[in-house]
Protein backbone atom coordinates (compact mmCIF):
# COMPACT_ATOMS: atom_id res chain seq x y z
CA UNK A 1 0.00 0.00 0.00
CA UNK A 2 1.48 3.12 -0.83
CA UNK A 3 1.62 6.20 1.72
CA UNK A 4 -0.73 8.30 -0.01
CA UNK A 5 -3.60 6.01 0.20
CA UNK A 6 -3.25 6.95 3.69
CA UNK A 7 -6.13 9.37 4.83
CA UNK A 8 -5.51 9.29 8.96
CA UNK A 9 -2.59 7.89 10.54
CA UNK A 10 -3.25 8.00 14.19
CA UNK A 11 0.08 7.44 16.25
CA UNK A 12 0.03 6.29 19.92
CA UNK A 13 -3.30 8.19 20.90
CA UNK A 14 -3.85 7.91 24.58
CA UNK A 15 -6.64 9.99 26.19
CA UNK A 16 -6.25 10.20 30.49
CA UNK A 17 -9.43 11.39 32.70
CA UNK A 18 -8.36 12.34 36.05
CA UNK A 19 -4.74 12.41 35.95
CA UNK A 20 -3.71 9.05 34.77
CA UNK A 21 -6.75 7.10 36.62
CA UNK A 22 -9.06 6.55 33.53
CA UNK A 23 -7.03 4.94 30.65
CA UNK A 24 -10.14 5.76 27.65
CA UNK A 25 -7.51 5.79 25.00
CA UNK A 26 -3.84 3.85 25.38
CA UNK A 27 -1.34 3.98 22.87
CA UNK A 28 -4.28 3.23 19.87
CA UNK A 29 -1.95 3.16 16.42
CA UNK A 30 -3.64 2.62 13.29
CA UNK A 31 -4.02 4.43 9.71
CA UNK A 32 -7.07 4.87 7.79
CA UNK A 33 -7.31 4.58 4.06
CA UNK A 34 -8.58 6.38 1.34
CA UNK A 35 -11.87 4.19 0.03
CA UNK A 36 -11.79 2.74 3.69
CA UNK A 37 -15.16 1.26 5.18
CA UNK A 38 -13.84 0.81 8.89
CA UNK A 39 -16.14 -0.52 11.28
CA UNK A 40 -15.43 0.16 15.26
CA UNK A 41 -16.90 -2.83 17.55
CA UNK A 42 -16.17 -3.25 21.60
CA UNK A 43 -17.97 -3.82 24.57
CA UNK A 44 -18.94 0.16 25.81
CA UNK A 45 -16.16 1.42 27.50
CA UNK A 46 -13.49 0.13 25.15
CA UNK A 47 -12.61 3.29 23.95
CA UNK A 48 -14.27 2.84 20.74
CA UNK A 49 -16.17 6.35 20.95
CA UNK A 50 -12.79 8.36 22.38
CA UNK A 51 -10.86 6.84 19.67
CA UNK A 52 -13.76 8.37 16.91
CA UNK A 53 -14.21 11.64 18.38
CA UNK A 54 -10.70 11.95 18.79
CA UNK A 55 -10.53 11.95 14.86
CA UNK A 56 -11.72 15.61 14.20
CA UNK A 57 -10.75 16.64 17.80
CA UNK A 58 -13.94 16.97 20.14
CA UNK A 59 -11.92 14.72 22.82
CA UNK A 60 -8.43 16.63 23.23
CA UNK A 61 -6.08 13.57 23.04
CA UNK A 62 -4.01 13.89 26.07
CA UNK A 63 -0.86 12.43 24.01
CA UNK A 64 -0.02 11.05 20.04
CA UNK A 65 -0.46 12.57 16.89
CA UNK A 66 -3.10 12.08 14.41
CA UNK A 67 -1.72 12.92 10.87
CA UNK A 68 -4.59 13.73 8.45
CA UNK A 69 -3.23 14.08 5.14
CA UNK A 70 -0.06 14.51 6.38
CA UNK A 71 -0.68 17.02 8.56
CA UNK A 72 -0.66 16.71 12.48
CA UNK A 73 -3.40 17.95 13.48
CA UNK A 74 -2.77 17.72 17.09
CA UNK A 75 -0.28 20.43 16.63
CA UNK A 76 -1.05 23.84 17.91
CA UNK A 77 -0.62 25.81 15.13
CA UNK A 78 -3.20 24.31 12.50
CA UNK A 79 -6.63 25.65 11.54
CA UNK A 80 -8.64 23.20 13.29
CA UNK A 81 -12.08 24.49 11.45
CA UNK A 82 -10.46 24.27 8.31
CA UNK A 83 -9.60 20.47 9.23
CA UNK A 84 -13.19 19.72 10.38
CA UNK A 85 -14.89 20.93 7.04
CA UNK A 86 -12.93 17.80 5.43
CA UNK A 87 -14.40 15.25 8.47
CA UNK A 88 -18.08 15.12 8.21
CA UNK A 89 -19.51 13.44 11.55
CA UNK A 90 -22.30 11.78 12.07
CA UNK A 91 -23.64 11.56 16.18
CA UNK A 92 -25.66 8.87 18.26
CA UNK A 93 -28.30 11.65 19.10
CA UNK A 94 -28.65 13.38 15.64
CA UNK A 95 -27.74 16.91 17.61
CA UNK A 96 -30.15 18.57 14.55
CA UNK A 97 -30.06 22.20 15.16
CA UNK A 98 -33.76 22.32 16.41
CA UNK A 99 -34.23 26.16 15.83
CA UNK A 100 -33.73 25.95 12.08
CA UNK A 101 -35.71 24.03 9.23
CA UNK A 102 -34.00 20.99 7.94
CA UNK A 103 -32.91 22.89 4.83
CA UNK A 104 -31.63 25.14 6.99
CA UNK A 105 -29.64 22.83 9.25
CA UNK A 106 -28.25 21.36 5.86
CA UNK A 107 -27.11 24.84 4.20
CA UNK A 108 -26.21 27.13 7.30
CA UNK A 109 -22.08 25.13 7.48
CA UNK A 110 -21.91 25.59 3.73
CA UNK A 111 -23.37 29.36 4.01
CA UNK A 112 -21.50 30.51 7.05
CA UNK A 113 -18.54 28.61 6.78
CA UNK A 114 -17.52 27.73 3.05
CA UNK A 115 -19.50 31.42 2.02
CA UNK A 116 -21.24 29.68 -0.67
CA UNK A 117 -24.51 31.48 -1.97
CA UNK A 118 -27.52 30.88 -0.90
CA UNK A 119 -29.01 29.27 -3.38
CA UNK A 120 -26.32 27.06 -5.00
CA UNK A 121 -25.95 25.62 -1.25
CA UNK A 122 -30.13 25.19 -1.09
CA UNK A 123 -29.41 23.58 -4.77
CA UNK A 124 -27.08 21.01 -3.04
CA UNK A 125 -28.98 20.33 -0.11
CA UNK A 126 -32.52 19.52 -2.38
CA UNK A 127 -30.48 17.21 -4.25
CA UNK A 128 -29.15 15.90 -1.29
CA UNK A 129 -32.04 15.29 0.67
CA UNK A 130 -33.78 13.91 -2.02
CA UNK A 131 -31.48 11.05 -2.33
CA UNK A 132 -32.25 10.17 0.80
CA UNK A 133 -35.86 10.84 0.78
CA UNK A 134 -36.78 13.53 2.38
CA UNK A 135 -37.33 16.09 -0.10
CA UNK A 136 -40.53 16.85 1.24
CA UNK A 137 -39.33 17.29 4.51
CA UNK A 138 -37.22 20.82 3.27
CA UNK A 139 -39.55 23.36 4.76
CA UNK A 140 -40.05 21.11 8.59
CA UNK A 141 -38.31 21.49 11.55
CA UNK A 142 -36.22 18.34 13.45
CA UNK A 143 -39.18 17.62 15.90
CA UNK A 144 -41.44 16.83 13.29
CA UNK A 145 -38.94 14.11 12.07
CA UNK A 146 -39.02 10.61 13.28
CA UNK A 147 -35.50 9.41 14.50
CA UNK A 148 -34.78 7.60 11.36
CA UNK A 149 -35.49 10.37 9.60
CA UNK A 150 -33.43 12.83 12.16
CA UNK A 151 -30.62 10.79 11.21
CA UNK A 152 -30.75 10.78 7.49
CA UNK A 153 -31.02 14.57 7.27
CA UNK A 154 -27.56 14.64 9.77
CA UNK A 155 -26.16 12.04 7.59
CA UNK A 156 -26.92 14.55 4.89
CA UNK A 157 -25.72 17.92 6.70
CA UNK A 158 -21.95 16.34 7.12
CA UNK A 159 -22.17 15.23 3.47
CA UNK A 160 -22.98 19.12 2.44
CA UNK A 161 -19.97 20.37 3.21
CA UNK A 162 -17.99 17.72 0.56
CA UNK A 163 -15.78 15.91 3.43
CA UNK A 164 -13.46 13.32 2.21
CA UNK A 165 -14.48 10.81 5.43
CA UNK A 166 -17.36 10.38 7.65
CA UNK A 167 -17.32 9.65 10.92
CA UNK A 168 -20.29 8.06 12.56
CA UNK A 169 -20.91 7.36 16.41
CA UNK A 170 -23.10 4.69 17.38
CA UNK A 171 -25.71 6.48 14.66
CA UNK A 172 -28.28 3.71 14.92
CA UNK A 173 -28.28 3.36 18.67
CA UNK A 174 -30.78 5.40 19.37
CA UNK A 175 -33.23 4.41 16.69
CA UNK A 176 -36.39 2.31 17.09
CA UNK A 177 -35.62 -0.72 15.77
CA UNK A 178 -37.72 -0.45 12.96
CA UNK A 179 -35.81 2.50 12.02
CA UNK A 180 -32.42 1.24 11.94
CA UNK A 181 -32.75 -0.39 8.28
CA UNK A 182 -33.01 2.83 6.55
CA UNK A 183 -30.09 4.76 8.40
CA UNK A 184 -27.93 1.74 7.14
CA UNK A 185 -29.45 1.80 4.01
CA UNK A 186 -28.21 5.18 3.49
CA UNK A 187 -24.64 4.62 5.06
CA UNK A 188 -24.32 1.33 2.68
CA UNK A 189 -25.26 3.54 -0.04
CA UNK A 190 -22.44 5.90 0.64
CA UNK A 191 -19.82 3.52 1.37
CA UNK A 192 -20.45 1.82 -2.18
CA UNK A 193 -20.14 5.28 -3.52
CA UNK A 194 -16.45 5.18 -2.41
CA UNK A 195 -16.99 7.58 0.69
CA UNK A 196 -14.02 6.77 3.75
CA UNK A 197 -15.61 6.14 6.45
CA UNK A 198 -15.03 5.04 10.19
CA UNK A 199 -18.24 3.94 12.27
CA UNK A 200 -18.56 3.03 15.70
CA UNK A 201 -21.41 0.63 15.88
CA UNK A 202 -23.63 -2.43 17.74
CA UNK A 203 -24.58 -3.29 14.36
CA UNK A 204 -22.86 -6.50 13.34
CA UNK A 205 -24.33 -7.03 10.53
CA UNK A 206 -23.77 -3.53 8.96
CA UNK A 207 -19.68 -4.65 10.06
CA UNK A 208 -20.33 -7.76 8.31
CA UNK A 209 -21.70 -6.72 5.32
CA UNK A 210 -19.97 -3.55 4.26
CA UNK A 211 -17.13 -3.20 5.94
CA UNK A 212 -13.83 -3.84 4.63
CA UNK A 213 -11.87 -3.63 7.79
CA UNK A 214 -13.93 -4.28 11.07
CA UNK A 215 -11.57 -3.06 14.18
CA UNK A 216 -12.13 -4.43 18.08
CA UNK A 217 -11.52 -2.40 20.70
CA UNK A 218 -11.21 -2.81 24.58
CA UNK A 219 -9.93 -1.32 27.52
CA UNK A 220 -8.67 1.71 25.32
CA UNK A 221 -6.68 -0.48 22.71
CA UNK A 222 -7.56 -2.06 19.47
CA UNK A 223 -7.49 -5.57 20.09
CA UNK A 224 -7.38 -7.33 16.82
CA UNK A 225 -8.49 -5.85 13.47
CA UNK A 226 -8.66 -7.56 9.95
CA UNK A 227 -11.72 -8.06 7.51
CA UNK A 228 -15.03 -9.06 8.10
CA UNK A 229 -14.66 -12.79 7.16
CA UNK A 230 -11.08 -12.67 9.95
CA UNK A 231 -12.91 -10.99 12.74
CA UNK A 232 -16.06 -12.54 12.46
CA UNK A 233 -15.21 -15.80 10.65
CA UNK A 234 -12.38 -16.79 12.85
CA UNK A 235 -11.27 -14.44 15.80
CA UNK A 236 -8.23 -14.80 17.03
CA UNK A 237 -8.06 -13.46 20.89
CA UNK A 238 -9.95 -14.72 23.57
CA UNK A 239 -11.59 -11.49 24.13
CA UNK A 240 -12.72 -10.77 21.29
CA UNK A 241 -14.51 -14.03 20.90
CA UNK A 242 -15.90 -13.70 24.19
CA UNK A 243 -17.22 -10.52 22.85
CA UNK A 244 -18.66 -12.26 20.00
CA UNK A 245 -20.29 -14.80 21.71
CA UNK A 246 -22.20 -12.22 23.41
CA UNK A 247 -23.54 -9.95 20.58
CA UNK A 248 -24.12 -12.21 17.75
CA UNK B 1 -54.60 58.81 61.40
CA UNK B 2 -57.13 58.68 59.38
CA UNK B 3 -58.11 57.58 56.22
CA UNK B 4 -60.80 59.49 53.80
CA UNK B 5 -62.37 60.34 51.10
CA UNK B 6 -61.77 64.14 51.64
CA UNK B 7 -57.99 63.33 51.89
CA UNK B 8 -58.22 61.07 49.17
CA UNK B 9 -60.01 63.78 46.66
CA UNK B 10 -57.38 66.32 48.24
CA UNK B 11 -54.37 64.13 46.71
CA UNK B 12 -56.41 63.72 43.84
CA UNK B 13 -55.61 67.17 42.43
CA UNK B 14 -52.20 65.56 41.74
CA UNK B 15 -53.36 63.34 39.77
CA UNK B 16 -50.75 64.80 36.96
CA UNK B 17 -47.73 64.74 39.42
CA UNK B 18 -48.19 60.77 39.91
CA UNK B 19 -48.98 60.51 35.81
CA UNK B 20 -45.25 61.81 35.60
CA UNK B 21 -44.25 59.43 38.25
CA UNK B 22 -45.61 56.92 36.11
CA UNK B 23 -43.79 57.68 32.88
CA UNK B 24 -40.70 58.17 34.95
CA UNK B 25 -40.72 54.83 36.18
CA UNK B 26 -41.93 53.37 33.13
CA UNK B 27 -38.76 54.94 31.46
CA UNK B 28 -36.50 54.04 33.86
CA UNK B 29 -37.16 50.58 34.08
CA UNK B 30 -37.21 50.64 30.20
CA UNK B 31 -33.73 52.16 30.21
CA UNK B 32 -32.30 49.92 32.83
CA UNK B 33 -33.38 46.16 31.61
CA UNK B 34 -31.98 47.49 28.09
CA UNK B 35 -28.82 48.90 29.46
CA UNK B 36 -28.96 45.62 31.63
CA UNK B 37 -29.48 43.17 29.02
CA UNK B 38 -26.38 44.50 27.51
CA UNK B 39 -24.23 44.79 30.36
CA UNK B 40 -25.42 40.46 31.74
CA UNK B 41 -24.29 39.61 28.11
CA UNK B 42 -21.16 40.71 28.74
CA UNK B 43 -20.65 39.63 31.67
CA UNK B 44 -21.88 36.08 30.84
CA UNK B 45 -19.75 36.03 27.82
CA UNK B 46 -16.85 36.50 30.02
CA UNK B 47 -18.05 33.75 32.34
CA UNK B 48 -17.95 31.65 29.60
CA UNK B 49 -14.60 32.49 28.64
CA UNK B 50 -11.23 30.52 28.59
CA UNK B 51 -9.26 33.92 30.01
CA UNK B 52 -8.97 32.86 33.54
CA UNK B 53 -9.07 36.65 34.31
CA UNK B 54 -11.93 37.12 32.07
CA UNK B 55 -14.05 34.94 34.32
CA UNK B 56 -12.64 36.33 37.51
CA UNK B 57 -13.92 39.60 37.16
CA UNK B 58 -17.15 38.79 36.07
CA UNK B 59 -17.29 36.65 39.73
CA UNK B 60 -15.73 39.44 41.60
CA UNK B 61 -18.76 41.86 40.21
CA UNK B 62 -21.46 39.61 40.65
CA UNK B 63 -20.10 38.88 43.81
CA UNK B 64 -19.81 42.40 45.04
CA UNK B 65 -23.34 43.63 43.05
CA UNK B 66 -25.53 40.73 45.10
CA UNK B 67 -23.94 41.23 48.38
CA UNK B 68 -24.42 44.98 48.97
CA UNK B 69 -27.81 46.53 49.35
CA UNK B 70 -29.17 48.02 46.37
CA UNK B 71 -29.64 51.31 47.88
CA UNK B 72 -25.88 51.93 49.10
CA UNK B 73 -25.03 51.12 45.04
CA UNK B 74 -27.63 54.22 44.17
CA UNK B 75 -26.36 56.48 46.27
CA UNK B 76 -22.64 55.67 45.62
CA UNK B 77 -23.32 55.73 41.52
CA UNK B 78 -25.43 59.08 41.95
CA UNK B 79 -22.43 60.91 44.08
CA UNK B 80 -19.87 58.88 41.84
CA UNK B 81 -22.05 60.38 38.69
CA UNK B 82 -22.39 63.92 39.68
CA UNK B 83 -19.15 63.99 40.97
CA UNK B 84 -17.71 62.97 37.62
CA UNK B 85 -19.75 64.92 35.08
CA UNK B 86 -21.00 67.97 35.73
CA UNK B 87 -24.62 67.31 34.28
CA UNK B 88 -26.70 70.16 32.90
CA UNK B 89 -29.85 70.89 34.34
CA UNK B 90 -31.65 69.78 31.29
CA UNK B 91 -35.51 68.30 31.56
CA UNK B 92 -36.41 65.62 29.08
CA UNK B 93 -40.34 66.51 28.64
CA UNK B 94 -39.82 69.50 30.72
CA UNK B 95 -39.76 67.71 33.67
CA UNK B 96 -37.12 64.57 33.68
CA UNK B 97 -34.19 65.51 35.22
CA UNK B 98 -31.03 63.67 32.95
CA UNK B 99 -28.95 64.54 36.18
CA UNK B 100 -30.94 62.36 37.89
CA UNK B 101 -32.20 60.49 35.77
CA UNK B 102 -29.39 59.15 34.08
CA UNK B 103 -27.06 57.95 37.30
CA UNK B 104 -29.99 55.97 38.29
CA UNK B 105 -30.65 54.04 35.21
CA UNK B 106 -26.98 53.95 35.25
CA UNK B 107 -26.79 51.99 38.62
CA UNK B 108 -30.15 50.55 38.39
CA UNK B 109 -28.61 48.97 35.15
CA UNK B 110 -25.49 48.00 36.87
CA UNK B 111 -27.16 45.92 39.59
CA UNK B 112 -29.92 43.90 37.38
CA UNK B 113 -27.24 43.11 34.73
CA UNK B 114 -25.47 41.50 37.65
CA UNK B 115 -28.35 39.58 38.36
CA UNK B 116 -29.49 38.71 35.39
CA UNK B 117 -25.47 37.54 33.90
CA UNK B 118 -25.98 34.46 35.77
CA UNK B 119 -29.32 33.89 34.04
CA UNK B 120 -28.15 34.48 30.68
CA UNK B 121 -25.35 32.19 31.22
CA UNK B 122 -27.51 29.33 32.59
CA UNK B 123 -29.14 29.66 29.20
CA UNK B 124 -26.15 29.42 27.38
CA UNK B 125 -25.06 26.41 29.39
CA UNK B 126 -28.44 24.88 29.33
CA UNK B 127 -28.03 24.20 25.63
CA UNK B 128 -27.07 20.46 24.91
CA UNK B 129 -23.47 19.97 24.63
CA UNK B 130 -24.03 18.07 21.20
CA UNK B 131 -25.22 21.13 19.85
CA UNK B 132 -22.05 23.10 20.06
CA UNK B 133 -20.10 19.38 19.04
CA UNK B 134 -22.78 18.78 15.96
CA UNK B 135 -21.58 22.92 14.92
CA UNK B 136 -17.51 22.56 15.45
CA UNK B 137 -17.76 19.23 13.68
CA UNK B 138 -19.00 21.28 10.47
CA UNK B 139 -16.29 23.43 10.74
CA UNK B 140 -17.94 26.70 12.73
CA UNK B 141 -15.98 28.56 15.01
CA UNK B 142 -16.48 28.75 18.52
CA UNK B 143 -17.73 32.28 17.38
CA UNK B 144 -20.03 30.90 14.94
CA UNK B 145 -21.25 28.54 17.18
CA UNK B 146 -22.15 30.55 19.27
CA UNK B 147 -23.68 33.24 17.44
CA UNK B 148 -25.96 31.23 14.57
CA UNK B 149 -26.40 27.93 16.98
CA UNK B 150 -26.10 28.50 20.68
CA UNK B 151 -27.37 32.15 21.53
CA UNK B 152 -30.59 32.00 19.53
CA UNK B 153 -31.79 28.47 21.11
CA UNK B 154 -30.79 30.13 24.50
CA UNK B 155 -32.67 33.70 24.00
CA UNK B 156 -35.97 31.01 24.07
CA UNK B 157 -35.31 30.34 27.28
CA UNK B 158 -33.95 33.94 28.73
CA UNK B 159 -36.41 35.94 27.16
CA UNK B 160 -38.81 35.11 29.93
CA UNK B 161 -36.99 35.58 32.91
CA UNK B 162 -35.54 39.24 31.77
CA UNK B 163 -39.17 40.21 30.96
CA UNK B 164 -39.57 39.24 34.59
CA UNK B 165 -36.49 41.42 35.54
CA UNK B 166 -38.69 44.23 33.61
CA UNK B 167 -41.41 43.73 36.55
CA UNK B 168 -39.06 43.19 39.38
CA UNK B 169 -37.01 46.57 38.66
CA UNK B 170 -40.38 48.53 37.53
CA UNK B 171 -41.04 47.84 41.80
CA UNK B 172 -37.20 48.31 42.89
CA UNK B 173 -36.82 51.74 40.88
CA UNK B 174 -38.33 52.57 43.90
CA UNK B 175 -34.96 53.09 45.47
CA UNK B 176 -34.21 56.00 43.38
CA UNK B 177 -36.47 58.40 45.30
CA UNK B 178 -33.42 58.66 47.74
CA UNK B 179 -31.66 60.64 44.83
CA UNK B 180 -34.50 62.58 43.87
CA UNK B 181 -35.82 61.04 40.56
CA UNK B 182 -39.03 61.96 40.25
CA UNK B 183 -40.54 58.64 40.03
CA UNK B 184 -43.91 57.38 41.30
CA UNK B 185 -42.49 57.18 45.22
CA UNK B 186 -40.90 60.34 44.79
CA UNK B 187 -44.12 62.17 43.51
CA UNK B 188 -45.82 60.23 45.89
CA UNK B 189 -43.38 62.01 48.58
CA UNK B 190 -43.79 65.27 47.60
CA UNK B 191 -47.77 64.66 47.13
CA UNK B 192 -47.29 64.13 51.23
CA UNK B 193 -45.50 67.18 51.63
CA UNK B 194 -47.27 69.22 50.02
CA UNK B 195 -50.74 68.51 51.45
CA UNK B 196 -49.71 67.01 54.49
CA UNK B 197 -51.48 63.93 54.04
CA UNK B 198 -49.14 60.52 54.48
CA UNK B 199 -51.14 57.54 53.52
CA UNK B 200 -53.14 58.00 50.77
CA UNK B 201 -50.49 59.20 48.52
CA UNK B 202 -49.11 56.00 49.01
CA UNK B 203 -52.30 54.10 48.32
CA UNK B 204 -51.87 55.91 45.09
CA UNK B 205 -48.50 55.05 44.79
CA UNK B 206 -48.92 51.52 45.31
CA UNK B 207 -52.11 51.37 42.95
CA UNK B 208 -50.25 52.72 40.15
CA UNK B 209 -47.29 49.91 40.93
CA UNK B 210 -50.06 47.20 41.03
CA UNK B 211 -51.19 48.27 37.79
CA UNK B 212 -48.36 48.43 36.13
CA UNK B 213 -47.10 45.15 37.24
CA UNK B 214 -49.87 42.99 37.35
CA UNK B 215 -50.57 43.14 33.52
CA UNK B 216 -47.24 43.06 32.56
CA UNK B 217 -46.64 39.35 34.85
CA UNK B 218 -50.07 38.09 32.91
CA UNK B 219 -48.85 39.31 29.11
CA UNK B 220 -45.29 37.51 30.09
CA UNK B 221 -47.16 34.45 31.39
CA UNK B 222 -49.24 34.06 28.53
CA UNK B 223 -46.20 34.35 26.22
CA UNK B 224 -44.45 31.57 28.14
CA UNK B 225 -47.33 29.50 27.74
CA UNK B 226 -47.50 29.94 24.01
CA UNK B 227 -43.73 29.37 23.48
CA UNK B 228 -43.64 26.40 25.14
CA UNK B 229 -46.42 24.98 23.36
CA UNK B 230 -44.89 26.06 20.00
CA UNK B 231 -41.60 23.63 21.19
CA UNK B 232 -44.23 20.68 21.05
CA UNK B 233 -44.88 21.73 17.30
Amino acid sequence: MTSDNIMIQVKDLKKYYNGEKIKALDGVNINVNRGDVMVVIGPSGSGKSTFLRSLNLLEIPTSGQIIVDGVDITGSEIDLDKFRQKMGMVFQHFNLFPHKTILENLTIAPIIVKKENEEKANKKAMELLDRVGLADRAKAYPVQLSGGQKQRVAIVRALCMDPEIMLFDEPTSALDPEMVGEVLDVMKELARDGMTMVTVTHEMGFAREVGNRVVFMDGGNIVEQGTPEEIFGSPKSPRLQDFLRKVL
Amino acid sequence: MQISLDNFSRVMKYVPLFGRGLVVTVLLSLVTVLLGFVLAFILAMMSLSSVKILRAISTVYVQIVRCTPMMVQVLIMYYLLTGLIPFPRVFLFGYIEVGRFIPAAISLALNSGGYMSDVIRGGIEGIDQGQTEAARSLGMTKGQTMRYIIIPQAIKNILPSFANEFVTIIKESSVCSVIGVAEITKQAQNVQSATFISLEPLFVATFLYFCLCFPTSRIIAYFERRMRASDQR
